[in-house]
């Protein structure tokens, strides 16, 4: 078995988490949501969705990890097992595990498409296509398969694979690598040269003089979408009054985070036992959140309004639309595009890398100190567990059905599920004196004293809510996806059902194989 | 953009990036947890008085 791993120093521990957290949601996502819920107005619930469960469940998955850390597990089965004092815990915390792959199946497509773009960029095959955004979606469509299934394999589209098979040994590499040679020294890197990337671009994007055929199209007035508190014609309690915008803002505020993942799990137990996680915590959360905020939150939305115009920052496209379609007409327009769509689409890529990297560690961590097996092993089984889901992804391409149906179910469904039993984990399982005791031991920084009746009250009830109004909004509509069979085709949903459940007995075998090993373990100490 | 927006947009920002640096300075100015551990000369028997 491999000797057991440690960050090298805190500030790598910190670069691994917020290069984790911060992915396309943060340049992307972001500014599409808060344009299309009023600009500011999503501010509010934003920042509340932050401060109640956001940094209150940050803190108490670095503290959990950091502790399963050091009674030696580095994996969520294992540190639930070790808490709960069961077997039964380690299945609980196996959806640790099954999330983050699921999600790296798809995730990784989207990492190839920036690379690709940002190749395409440097080489100036972008800038043959101007500013025909028919030209520039049809290259899209046409590059990712997403008119008919199996189309990725074929000729026309078939350079996508090259991009794919790039990224998936990239992965593997750095993985392969460890934690400290791999990641920390990966991400060490990358995230400085993400945020000069991302400086270079918002200098350029908040310089951008006003468009010369529609003179009101300023970055300032970009700007108002982006910030000003309510749409026109609405008043800001109408906005609020909106569950949609609550639901919205947590989600944005989950998914950018990372928390409720069971990633900062695994990364927070390769800590030693008196690092401080009180402060990297905040560090990581801030971090994110300035690009998040700060840089995600000032390039998009003006940039667009600029060359496009205010319907497109009204009515903003989904992410993918967004991310691959709008703005590459954008930079299409830009003097000097070819340049700065490069490092738009560069940063991307190391965002989206960097948060990949972090999806596989939970498995190999878990098939390591389960299985009792070498990296080498570990990285060979789930190369070929992610290969396979990735082909599943890769051709079932058509509307994105495939992907959308996974995003659904791990990225928004059993996030809220396994974010609220980390919160009850740490306040009520572990016991929240206890749980705070384990927080504050090494602490840079003074906790707020609120903390414990937050997290033992407030996160636990604001997850349950949002979550009963996201389920009464959502679930019944996907149920029904599931159970229709469509009339041309083959019933993709259907089958990435049957994924998720297959990869889920996948690890419902390891978790078992991993009990007896720990269980002998138990019984020689 | 409006008054309200210039606020928010400040607010907003000028807070994450005040949070950020703080963050950052107490990360660097902060010796790690291996650094805690006492060394010889740090110890003070208190009997040289």
């Amino acid at each position: 078995m491999s000797k057991r791993e440690y960050w090298s120093s805190r500030v790598g521990a910190i670069m691994a988490v917020t290069g984790s957290a911060v992915g396309l949601g943060n340049f992307i996502r972001f500014p599409g949501q808060a344009a299309q819920y009023g600009g500011g107005a999503f501010l509010i619930p934003y920042l509340i969705a932050f401060l109640v469960v956001g940094l209150p469940l940050a803190w108490a998955e670095w503290a959990l990890g950091r502790y399963g850390g050091n009674l030696g597990h580095n994996s969520s089965p294992g540190i639930f097992r070790a808490i709960l004092g069961s077997r039964k815990g380690a299945y609980l915390g196996m959806l640790g595990t099954l999330m983050p792959v699921m999600i790296y199946m798809y995730y990784i497509f989207v990492e190839a498409w920036c690379l690709a773009y940002a190749w395409d960029y440097l080489t100036g095959h972008f800038s043959a296509l101007g500013s025909d955004s028919s030209a520039i979606e049809k290259y899209f469509m046409t590059f990712v398969g997403a008119g008919g299934n199996g189309l990725m394999f074929t000729s026309s589209a078939g350079r996508m694979l090259i991009f794919l098979g790039i990224c998936l040994v990239a992965n593997i590499a750095l993985i392969y690598h460890g934690v400290h040679k791999g990641i920390e020294r990966f991400c060490n890197i990358a995230m400085p040269l993400l945020v000069v990337c991302a400086g270079i671009v918002l200098v350029r994007v908040l310089t951008l003089p006003a468009n010369p055929a529609h003179p009101e199209q300023t970055v300032l007035n970009g700007l108002g979408y982006m910030w000003n508190p309510t749409k026109p014609g609405e008043t800001l309690l109408h906005a609020l009054s909106n569950p949609e915008i609550w639901l919205a803002a947590t989600g944005q505020i989950f998914f950018s985070l990372s928390v409720g993942f069971g990633l900062i799990l695994t990364y927070a137990s390769y800590l030693k036992p008196k690092d401080d996680v009180a402060l990297s915590s905040v560090t990581a959360c801030a971090g994110n959140e300035f690009c998040e905020v700060v840089l995600g939150g000032m390039i998009a939305i003006p940039a667009a309004f600029v060359f496009l115009g205010p319907a497109v920052v009204q009515h903003p496209p989904g992410t993918f639309g967004m991310g691959f379609i709008t703005l590459p007409n954008v930079f299409n327009q830009m003097p000097l595009g070819s340049l700065f769509g490069f490092l738009f689409f560069f940063l991307l890529f190391l965002a989206a890398i960097t948060s990949s990297l972090s999806m596989l560690q939970p498995s190999i961590a878990l098939l390591e100190e389960g299985l009792s097996i070498g990296r080498k092993a570990s990285v060979t089984i789930l190369g070929i567990v992610t290969l396979i889901g990735c082909l599943f992804v890769g051709y079932f391409s058509k509307d994105f059905t495939a992907l959308d149906t996974l995003d659904f179910w791990m990225a928004n469904f059993f996030i809220f599920i396994f974010a609220t039993i980390q919160s009850v984990i740490f306040a009520w399982v572990l016991g929240i004196n206890k749980g705070m005791e384990e927080l504050n031991r090494g602490a840079e920084i003074k906790l707020p004293r609120v903390l414990p009746f937050m997290l033992k009250y407030i996160s636990p009830l604001y997850l349950l809510i949002i979550f009963g109004l996201w389920v009464y909004y959502n679930l019944p509509g996907r149920l029904k996806a599931i159970a229709t069979l469509p009339k041309d085709g083959p019933p993709v949903v259907l089958f990435s059902v049957l994924l998720i459940l297959g990869v889920a007995l996948f690890f419902t075998v390891i978790v078992a194989l991993a009990n007896r090993t720990w269980d002998k373990k138990e019984r020689v100490s | 953009m409006s008054l309200a927006g210039w606020i928010i947009m400040l607010s907003a920002c000028g807070s994450i990036t005040g949070l950020m640096i703080w963050c950052i300075r107490k990360v660097v100015s902060t010796p790690e947890s291996y650094e805690h551990l006492h060394a010889q000369t740090d110890i003070d028997p208190h009997d040289q008085d």
